[in-house]
């Protein structure tokens, strides 16, 4: 664009050339103007509103999976069936192990017992025609639930000879006939469920036996493959609260010992620049790179046990290093150098300044800081499939030793099921959980961010 | 006693250690009222408490790391004559048997009879390893708790020795990091040097087919490793989410930072951040029974045959959760650039889009691409989404409707189940991994350099 040479003056009265385009192209202009304005502003539109989908699509999915059908049932604890000895009993001079081995020994005899005769009997009484679908019946409660039975009669024997009213949770493929998640109009030959047992559950659920309730189950029970429908996040969360435990311990004081190692007593040299590199740089490095350390250092050279929260936990630590160690180092540098000059001049020692009067500033920032690194390392997956966590468990862990799941590994699992129709909820319902636990985490940063943020 | 227990009684120590350090030091205050002390008598106490302690700890770090060693050693020499002359290998077994034994963990099938001797005799050796552990350690703490009490005078500098202790712990602790990477790039080439005794790196780098083969299948059948058309599926996966996610992410950070009124830019901007924090596997999720059929669908309306799990939809969902990486170091480096330079622009006529356009935009393009350079590392080493939702067919293709695999899925599929990194089957995740990591090392050193040179510009 040429710029006006001549004297402006002279070109009042008559626009010059330049001055004639100008004007002509201005209408042009400004239409690009606006143009370009509403793209931003669709740009906006566009990222919003695929928040707006993500959420909206996962919790209509997965909030109808927080409710179950379960069936309510009069269960007999007939005598004729429960045919067991008495709960031992400990003796006075019996040893603790004596005792250990006997109850044992009863829990198991228990154990043998058929409690799945008690649910079909007591369907029997409500289902008129059940003896001749014999095969049917014994179907329609899910096959967890007999070991719930079991557990009632092994808490408190004294429940044998009475009548109990229980809600059961019913087979998965109920739970899906009810909720509508397969097509009814479909031929016998591709439905799950006989036509006998559709004619049954119809009915139930038409009575107010079969019901949708909230579901326990998803909250208080392992993993199951034998029975879907009493699969829960027990194990994964107790494995996930495991690494974040291990990760809290680790790597937040690791990383902030760094961070003021690095930002108030390191030299300026050389090597310091190639660690503040390297942090920057791991802090990029891909997840998955750090399972591959883990499998082949700490499971293959230091023979950690594999798919443990332990394991899991280190791995994890090791990559939420970094992003503790670059929230707390911006933290430290946002404190007025004047904070320190002030105790350096009354006679405090470097280290007493930093630990006595720059850290306790910090510590808003550096918490928000652990916090956010805490939530990454929740939600983190691939570096733990490489340690073997993708295994199946089907128990709470008890220690961060033993095999475990993880709430990220779980959703992993669980949208792999080939019950689709039925997992395909369970899983996005596992999501919201895991979304919910992150979204407080996030929410708890903020609000420590905003109550104590302070400009200096 | 076990090792958990001899460090909580070692923190019982510390505890005991600061209390006389703190007692000691005030009553030498008093008998030498004349004279300062030099420091507080929590110094005192702390150094007290650290010479009783740290030496033993490190007595029982050296020991947890020579000791096994030397008991197994001690055990094999008590074997009888034929079994200990047996090769390294069989004798790695043997002394694996007789350890579950003597442990009790693990199963071991009809145990002979030196066998459970030797157990028994590991047994004795480990109980008494113990013992002295104990006893060593229980000796040096109290001798060095006695003589750090009996040196407490005024002119003892306690201080200084606490300080030079928390500085060095602090010290470890940076190292950390340095030693991750140390770790990450020794394992890796370790195990990808075992991989390249297998098969050549040539076949490896230039190899056009990818069919590794199980394990099990035996000699001679050694499977086809070759990287191409997994480098190839990772880049038109991160080429598809970068065309989705440069557009969007930079008309975003544009718009925010210098059109939107400051209460829309407070709200949008937290709520696309969101989508950075969501995890991956969730996101896997949202493609697989979402995105994918949805896409299917549509090039089932437009006449196209687009697979459910294809290039596309994995790149789409990935560009999706790459938007906010661009869309806030964008934002970030635009406000960097300095008002007088709109200024200058808007003062000689020009409109806003054109000041943007040609000045703004320019000034911060060293920036940005920094930004998009760390968003392409990050969509190279994405992992959860393409295993969900790119198909896992390691077939050479520029077709983005067509499954594709890429390293990060091939690692996943070719290193779960076992630890055994034997075969060339397992050892090509390292081999894999080190590929991937250095690639997204030089795309990370290259953005930053470039950020920091911006940076620098402006400052």
């Amino acid at each position: 664009m040429t710029i006006l040479a001549e004297n402006p003056i002279k070109t009042v009265v008559h626009p010059s050339q330049v001055q004639q385009k100008v004007i002509a192209s201005l209408n042009r202009r400004h239409r690009k103007e606006a143009w370009f304005r509403r793209t931003g502003l669709l740009a906006v539109l566009i990222s919003l509103s695929l928040v707006a989908l993500l959420f909206i699509n996962i919790f209509s999915k997965g909030l109808p999976a927080f409710w179950q059908s379960a069936i309510t049932l009069e269960i007999y604890f007939d005598p004729q069936i429960i045919k067991i000895p008495a709960k031992p009993e400990q003796a006075a001079d019996e040893s603790d192990n004596d005792f250990r081995q006997r109850y044992l020994d009863w829990q198991t005899q228990v154990g043998f017992v058929n409690f799945n005769r008690l649910i079909t009997d007591s369907l029997q009484k409500i289902l008129p025609d059940a003896s001749k679908h014999r095969r049917d019946l014994g179907r329609i409660v899910t096959s967890g639930e007999r070991f719930a039975l079991r557990d009632m009669v092994i808490a408190d024997p004294s429940i044998i000879g009475q009548t109990r009213s229980l809600h059961l949770l019913t087979d998965a493929n109920i739970d899906v006939w009810l909720k509508g998640n397969i097509d009814r109009s479909l031929p016998d030959a591709q439905q799950q469920l006989s036509p006998k047992m559709r004619e049954w559950i119809d009915k139930l659920s038409a009575e107010g036996v079969i019901q949708n309730r909230f579901s326990l189950a998803l909250f208080m029970n392992p993993d199951s493959r034998s029975s879907l429908a009493s699969a829960g996040l027990a194990g994964a969360f107790m494995g996930s609260f495991y690494m974040m435990l291990v990760v809290i311990l680790l790597a937040v004081p690791m990383g902030v010992a760094a961070a003021i190692y690095l930002e108030e007593f390191a030299p300026r040299n050389k090597l310091t620049d190639l660690v503040e590199v390297n942090i920057n740089n791991l802090a990029a490095v891909p997840s998955i790179v750090f399972g591959l350390l883990g499998a082949s250092v700490l499971i293959g050279w230091f023979n950690l046990p594999m798919s443990a929260p332990i394991v899991g936990g280190l791995v994890l630590s090791l990559m939420t290093l970094p992003t503790v160690i670059i929230a707390t180092r911006s933290t430290l540098k946002a404190i007025p150098p004047s904070i320190r000059q002030a105790a350096l001049g009354l006679g405090a020692s470097k280290m007493q300044a930093i630990f006595h009067h720059v850290l306790p500033l910090a510590i808003p920032g550096i918490l928000t800081g652990a916090i956010l690194g805490v939530a990454q390392a929740l939600g983190e997956t691939a570096p733990l499939l490489l340690i073997g966590m993708k295994s199946f468990v089907a128990s709470i862990p008890a220690s961060p030793f033993e095999q475990a799941s993880a709430l990220p590994v779980q959703i992993y699992l669980w949208q792999g099921n080939e019950l689709r129709n039925f997992f395909e909820a369970r899983t996005s319902a596992a999501i919201i959980v895991l979304l919910l636990m992150m979204i407080s985490l996030n929410g708890l940063a903020i609000w420590l961010r905003k109550k104590y943020e302070k400009r200096w | 006693m076990s090792n958990l227990s001899l460090i909580v009684v070692l923190l019982v120590l510390l505890a005991l250690g600061y209390q006389l350090g703190m007692v000691r030091s005030r009553k030498v205050a008093t008998i030498n009222a004349d004279v300062r002390m030099h420091s507080r008598p929590h110094h005192y106490g702390m150094m007290v408490g650290l010479w009783a302690v740290l030496p033993a700890f490190f007595i029982l770090l050296l020991w947890l790391w020579l000791a096994p060693a030397v008991i197994n050693s001690m055990m094999l020499t008590q074997l009888p004559a034929d079994i200990a002359s047996q090769s390294a290998e069989q004798l790695r077994v043997v002394s694996q048997r007789i350890n579950n034994l003597a442990s009790n963990f693990g199963v071991v099938a009809d145990a002979s009879e030196w066998e459970l001797a030797a157990a028994e005799h590991l047994r004795q050796l480990k109980a008494n390893s113990a013992i002295v552990l104990t006893a060593l350690m229980a000796v040096i703490a109290a001798v060095g708790m006695l003589i750090s009490l009996l040196k407490i005078t005024p002119r003892l500098k306690a201080r200084h020795q606490v300080e030079r202790v928390v500085k060095a712990l602090l010290v470890l602790c940076s190292t950390v990091a340095i030693l991750t990477t140390i770790g990450i790039v020794l394992s890796m080439v370790g195990e990808t040097l075992k991989f390249f005794s297998f098969i050549p790196p040539s076949e490896f780098f230039f190899g056009t087919t990818w069919n590794p083969r199980f394990s099990t299948v035996g000699v001679g059948e050694q499977g086809d490793f070759g990287l191409i058309p997994l480098l190839s599926g990772t880049v038109l996966i991160a080429g598809i989410a970068m065309l989705v996610a440069i557009p969007l992410g930079l008309m975003v950070a544009v718009y925010l930072a210098e059109y939107a009124p400051l209460k829309l830019r407070n709200t949008a901007k937290p709520v696309i951040e969101v989508l950075a924090g969501i995890p991956t596997i969730v996101y896997g999720f949202f493609a697989l029974v979402t995105v994918g059929p949805f896409l299917r669908d549509l090039g089932a309306a437009l006449g196209l045959d687009i697979n459910a799990t294809s290039a596309l939809t994995a790149g789409v969902v990935m560009g999706i959760m790459i938007i906010p990486f661009i869309s806030s170091l964008s934002d970030d480096i635009i406000t960097q650039v300095p008002k007088s330079m709109r200024d200058g622009s808007l003062g000689l006529g020009a409109t806003k889009s054109e000041t943007i356009l040609k000045v703004v935009l320019p000034a911060a393009l060293p920036g940005i691409v920094g930004a998009i350079l760390l968003a392409v590392s990050r969509a190279i080493g994405e992992t959860m989404i393409v295993v969900l939702a790119a198909g896992n067919s390691p077939a050479l293709t520029a077709n983005p409707f067509e499954a594709v695999s890429t390293v990060t899925v091939t690692i996943v599929n070719q290193l779960t189940g076992d630890n055994d990194f034997s075969s060339p089957q397992s050892l090509v995740a390292f081999a894999l991994g080190l590929t991937l990591f250095v690639i997204t090392l030089l795309l990370n050193v290259m953005a930053l350099v470039i950020v920091r040179k911006y940076r620098e510009q402006y400052e």
